[in-house]
C-alpha cells in the first residue's frame, strides 16, 4: 500500500549507480510521485512543482470532507471523507490552480515543468 | 450573556465577536424597528411570546460520526422530541442546510425519517454538504427541493410575512465564499418587486449572508447585492447555519442570525488553526448543540429568536 519501502528499498539498491551518475540521474520513481495533505482546511504543501508526468495524490487528514477542484476545470476529485485520496497526473506543462469546491478559502497550485532535460529552462 | 442593544452600523468584528453566545440557557430576541431587545431566559421568556411562531434547525450533519459527535443522527432526533415536547406549535419549520454529512441517500432518509416526526411542514435550503453527490445536488432536489427554482431557491408567505430560501452553496469559485450568482439574485429583485415596504421579511439561507470572517470563507460573495434589494422594507431577518454556533448583530433594518447546529460546534471565528469541529467534553455537547424558535407578532413587526441548547 505505501510505496515508501520498496522505493527505499529500490534507492538503496540504486545508490552507488546514482552516486556515480548524480544528479541528473535522480531517483526516477520518485520524482514522477507526490503527495498534497489536506488538514486543518490547508493543502501542504499549498504550492508543489513537478515535472510532467507525475502523478498527484491527495489525502484527506481532516475529520471534515474536502475536494480537490481545478479553477480550469482539469481535474475534479469526488467528495473525499476523513482519509479518502485522490489522484491525478499532470502530463501537460503549465500551473494549474485548485480549490476545495465546499470550503472554496481553501486554495493551492500545481506548477507542472516540461519532463524533457535536466534543468527546466522556463 | 452579552446584549446587543448597543449594536449600530458601524459595527466593528470585535463587537461581533461580543455577542456570541456559546452555551447556555436560550435567549429571546425581540426585533422592533430593527432595533434588537433581549427580553430574558428562555422560560420567562415564553410566557411573553404569542401569536406565530416559526423554527429553525441547522446542520444536521446525519452521516457525520468523527469524535466531535460520534452520532449526529442521535443528537438530531433529541432535537425534534425537543421540538415535539414543546407546548406550543410552532407553523412550520425552516431547515437551513447542511441536512447531510456525505450527500448519501442513505443520510437523506435518514435525516427526513427524523425530522418528520416533528409533524411540521420544513422549508429547506441545501448547505454545502448537500449537494456533494455526483449530480451536483439532484439528490437534495429531489427530496427536499420539489416545486423550487434553480438549484433549490423559492418564496412563500405566511402570516403576512415573506419568507425566501436562498441557495448560495453552488458554484463556488477557488479563494472565495459562498454565491447567489445572477440567475438568483434577478430571481429576487423580480419576487420582491410586488412587495411593500411594511411587509416583513425573512431570507435564510445556508452560509451567512454577511462577512462574519472572511479567512474561513464565512460569508456570501454577493450577499450584499442580495441585502441591497431588501433595503427598503421595515423589517427584515436573515436566518443562516453553516458555522455551528450563534451570532447576531443588527445593521439598519436588518437583523442577522446564525443557528446552532445540532451535530457538532465550530470555534469562534479566528480562534483555531481552521473552522473544523470542535471537540467538547461530552458532558458539555448537548449545550452547544441546538435550535432556534422565532416569533413574529402580528402588526407591530417584532420577530423574536429564542435560541435553545438541546441541554441547559
Amino acid at each position: 500500500m505505501k510505496p515508501t519501502l520498496p522505493r527505499a528499498a529500490f534507492a538503496a539498491a540504486m545508490l552507488p549507480l546514482l552516486l556515480w551518475a548524480a544528479p541528473a540521474a535522480a531517483d526516477p520513481a520518485a520524482a514522477n510521485t507526490m503527495e498534497v495533505k489536506i488538514d486543518n482546511f490547508t493543502f501542504a504543501p499549498q504550492r508543489i512543482t513537478v515535472k510532467a508526468g507525475t502523478t498527484v495524490t491527495w489525502t484527506n487528514e481532516d475529520d471534515i470532507p474536502h475536494t480537490v477542484v481545478a479553477n480550469q476545470k482539469t481535474f475534479k476529485s469526488k467528495v473525499l471523507d476523513t482519509d479518502d485520496k485522490y489522484t491525478f497526473t499532470f502530463t501537460t506543462a503549465g500551473t494549474y490552480d485548485y480549490f476545495c469546491s465546499l470550503h472554496p478559502h481553501m486554495t493551492g497550485s500545481v506548477v507542472v515543468e516540461p519532463a524533457t532535460g535536466g534543468g527546466a529552462a522556463p | 450573556m452579552t446584549s446587543s442593544n448597543d449594536h449600530d452600523e458601524g459595527l466593528s468584528r470585535r463587537k461581533v465577536l461580543e455577542c456570541m453566545t456559546w452555551a447556555g440557557t436560550g435567549v429571546l430576541w425581540t426585533v422592533a424597528g430593527g432595533v434588537p431587545k433581549s427580553l430574558g431566559l428562555v422560560g420567562e421568556a415564553n410566557a411573553q411570546t404569542a401569536g406565530f411562531t416559526f423554527l429553525q434547525i441547522s446542520d444536521s450533519h446525519v452521516g457525520f460520526d468523527k469524535p466531535a459527535n460520534p452520532n449526529a443522527l442521535g443528537t438530531l432526533e433529541e432535537a425534534i422530541n425537543k421540538i415535539k415536547a414543546e407546548k406550543a406549535k410552532p407553523s412550520f419549520m425552516i431547515h437551513t442546510g447542511d441536512i447531510a454529512h456525505l450527500s448519501k441517500p442513505s443520510e437523506f432518509d435518514d435525516a427526513d425519517r427524523v425530522i418528520s416526526q416533528a409533524k411540521l411542514d420544513v422549508h429547506y435550503v441545501p448547505g454545502e454538504h448537500d449537494v456533494i453527490d455526483e449530480n451536483t445536488g439532484k439528490l437534495y432536489l429531489e427530496r427536499f427541493g420539489k416545486g423550487t427554482k434553480g438549484s433549490g431557491w423559492y418564496s412563500f408567505d405566511a402570516n403576512g410575512v415573506h419568507f425566501v430560501g436562498l441557495v448560495n452553496v453552488m458554484d463556488l469559485k477557488g479563494g472565495g465564499m459562498g454565491n447567489l450568482g445572477n440567475e438568483q439574485l434577478a430571481w429576487l429583485e423580480n419576487d420582491l418587486k410586488s412587495r411593500t415596504a411594511s411587509t416583513p421579511i425573512v431570507i435564510f439561507a445556508h452560509i451567512p449572508l454577511w462577512v462574519i470572517y472572511k479567512d474561513w470563507g464565512w460569508g456570501t460573495e454577493d450577499g450584499e447585492r442580495a441585502l441591497g434589494l431588501v433595503k427598503r422594507f421595515g423589517s427584515v431577518t436573515v436566518l443562516n447555519g453553516h458555522i455551528h454556533q450563534i451570532i447576531q448583530k443588527v445593521e439598519g433594518n436588518v437583523a442577522f442570525h446564525t443557528a446552532r447546529s445540532t451535530a457538532f460546534p465550530q470555534p469562534a471565528p479566528g480562534t483555531a488553526p481552521s473552522p473544523g469541529p470542535m471537540k467538547v467534553e461530552d458532558a458539555k455537547l448537548r449545550t452547544v448543540l441546538g435550535t432556534a424558535s422565532i416569533n413574529v407578532v402580528r402588526g407591530n413587526q417584532r420577530l423574536a429568536i429564542v435560541d435553545t441548547p438541546l441541554a441547559g
